[in-house]
């Protein structure tokens, strides 16, 4: 028999917030994180706006020794590890001093770690002096130097790995660590995943010319999901973390308990049948979707919130056809939905699992977040839902089951179903 | 020479404080202390320890200074002679 699994940490460095509290108001009164950003106007960005965690405020002390801080240029890392540890912190669970945890794990994925640091040695091997890069180059810019980081602070001793599927990296790192623990390999895995911060990161997509460019004035109203005049994603950063634990192991040791995962599934569309590197092939998501349900062990009818990838571009509508013919409910019986990305845009490898985080608090605080910047909403999502399931406000509403979906470059998809935790 | 090691010690001193562990304390560190072994200091950091040293004393250390890097000593002796080297 498959282990229970629920969520009993959570830890965030989003770019309207950090820290749990912190973001929970900042997505339920509907603060932005986006800002323009002088140096993107510098290097001749078309979108000059952009979301990065304030860390500023921070004692990194926290988090890193003295030594650790020595040469550390990677920003995703330090979002990762501020997230993680405050994940770990959050779930009552303490680093290991000697002995490390056989059971817990991690799985924390990026899209690519410490470019900043990889730039810096760029210039220097390229100068001749590849022996002046010192001793952290490697760890800073390998992949998994965030879980790999995470593993050495926490001191755990099953699964440490770093998973990478692009923007769906984070709903898939938590899929991966609740089929570990419901498979029996693990009591514990962190999940989550980082994005790095900055221009090199950045400018692949703006010479996409896939981001918003009118909006370097007002960069708050620029990410707009499900809306009429959404004209692309404006890109974010930062990292969110969740501990996942068997039930058993939970109710044990008195751990607080955010909801329950009840299975996810992920896949591809395969780059065929209209999916390509960029563009999602409909059959897949709705497969992917309608797989993570009968996982789940549940129908389809009993979803009543669904947190979507909704990137603000003109792709939103075909999301919700998506799910209007995945979950095969329309207009009126439509669940609710809503996406964050109006708030922080769109976090890249992180996205998933800042929105993950996101997701699970609507248990919390017994809310549904409202979508910022969904102002008018685009046409021909109105041919599947009905306006009230598009959540424009937050509500008080009791989530019983919400499913949260990312979906990703290269044609992948991750979709995760979260309930209400009973006994 | 007992002049040179007075200046180099304390800026030698001042170099491995940055890479002690959190438990070591700068009172640990003597001329005949083990980096890694009595000082805890990561085998790993002896690459940018030596880094510094270089910037600091406006030097160029080999690899092989590097492997008889032992001691605080060891790292002493390799600095006065890369001095007298450069000022020869």
């Amino acid at each position: 028999m498959n282990n229970r699994v629920v969520v009993t940490g959570l830890g965030v460095c989003a770019p309207n917030g950090t820290g749990v509290s912190t973001f929970s108001d900042a997505l339920s009164k509907g603060k932005s994180g986006i800002t323009f950003h002088k140096q993107l106007e510098d290097l001749n960005f078309s979108c000059q706006i952009a979301g990065s965690p304030n860390i500023q405020s921070l004692d990194l002390n926290e988090y890193f020794t003295k030594v650790e801080r020595k040469g550390l240029n990677a920003n995703g890392l330090i979002y990762g590890v501020i997230a993680g540890v405050d994940a770990w912190t959050d779930a009552g669970l303490e680093a290991r001093e000697e002995e490390p945890d056989w059971n817990s794990g991690i799985v924390f994925g990026t899209g690519v770690l410490g470019v900043d640091k990889f730039r810096e040695a760029i210039y220097q091997v390229d100068r001749g002096e590849v022996r002046r890069l010192g001793s952290t180059a490697v760890a800073q810019t390998m992949a998994s130097g965030i879980s790999a980081f995470l593993g050495g602070k926490l001191g755990v001793g099953n699964q440490v790995t770093t998973n990478s599927s692009a923007c769906s990296t984070g709903t898939e790192a938590l899929i991966m660590g609740f089929d570990r623990i419901a498979s029996g390999k693990a009591t514990r895995i962190l999940v989550g995943s980082c994005s790095d911060s900055g221009p090199y990161v950045w400018g692949g997509f703006d010479a996409m010319r896939i981001l918003p460019r009118k909006f370097n004035m007002e960069p708050e109203k620029a990410s707009q999901p499900m809306s009429a005049t959404a004209s692309g994603f404006v890109p974010g950063s930062g990292a969110g973390a969740l501990v996942l634990e068997s039930l058993n192991s939970a109710i044990a040791r008195g751990a607080p308990i955010y909801c329950e995962v009840l299975g996810g599934f992920v896949n591809s569309g395969g780059q065929r049948q209209g999916g390509s590197m960029t563009a999602a092939n409909k059959e897949g998501v709705q497969r992917c979707i309608q797989q993570a349900i009968a996982i789940s062990g549940i129908t389809s009818d009993v979803v009543d919130a669904v947190n979507g990838h909704l990137t603000a571009t003109q792709g939103d509508p075909i999301e919700i056809e998506n799910w209007a013919k995945a979950l095969n409910r329309s207009s009126e019986d439509f669940p609710y939905v809503n996406s964050f990305k109006g708030h922080i845009g769109h976090c890249l490898a992180a996205s998933g699992s800042i929105e993950c985080v996101g997701t699970v608090l609507q248990f919390k605080k017994r809310r549904l977040f409202g979508t910022l910047n969904c102002k008018v909403i685009h046409p021909d999502i109105l041919n599947w839902a009905h306006p009230s399931k598009i959540l424009q406000q937050t509500i008080p509403f009791t989530p019983k089951v919400i499913a949260k979906a990312s979906f990703g470059f290269g044609d992948v998809n991750a979709c995760v179903i979260f309930k209400a935790y009973s006994a | 020479m007992k002049k040179e090691n007075g200046e180099i010690y304390p800026k030698l001193k001042e170099i491995i404080v940055n890479y002690l562990p959190e438990d070591v304390s700068v009172t640990n560190i003597q001329l005949d202390s083990n980096f890694t072994q009595e000082l805890n200091i990561n085998s790993a950091n002896l690459v940018d320890i030596v880094l510094d040293v270089e910037d600091a004393f406006d030097i160029m250390l080999e690899n092989e200074d590097m492997d008889g890097m032992q001691t605080v000593q060891d790292a002493m002796a390799i600095v006065e002679r890369k001095i007298k080297e450069k000022e020869a």
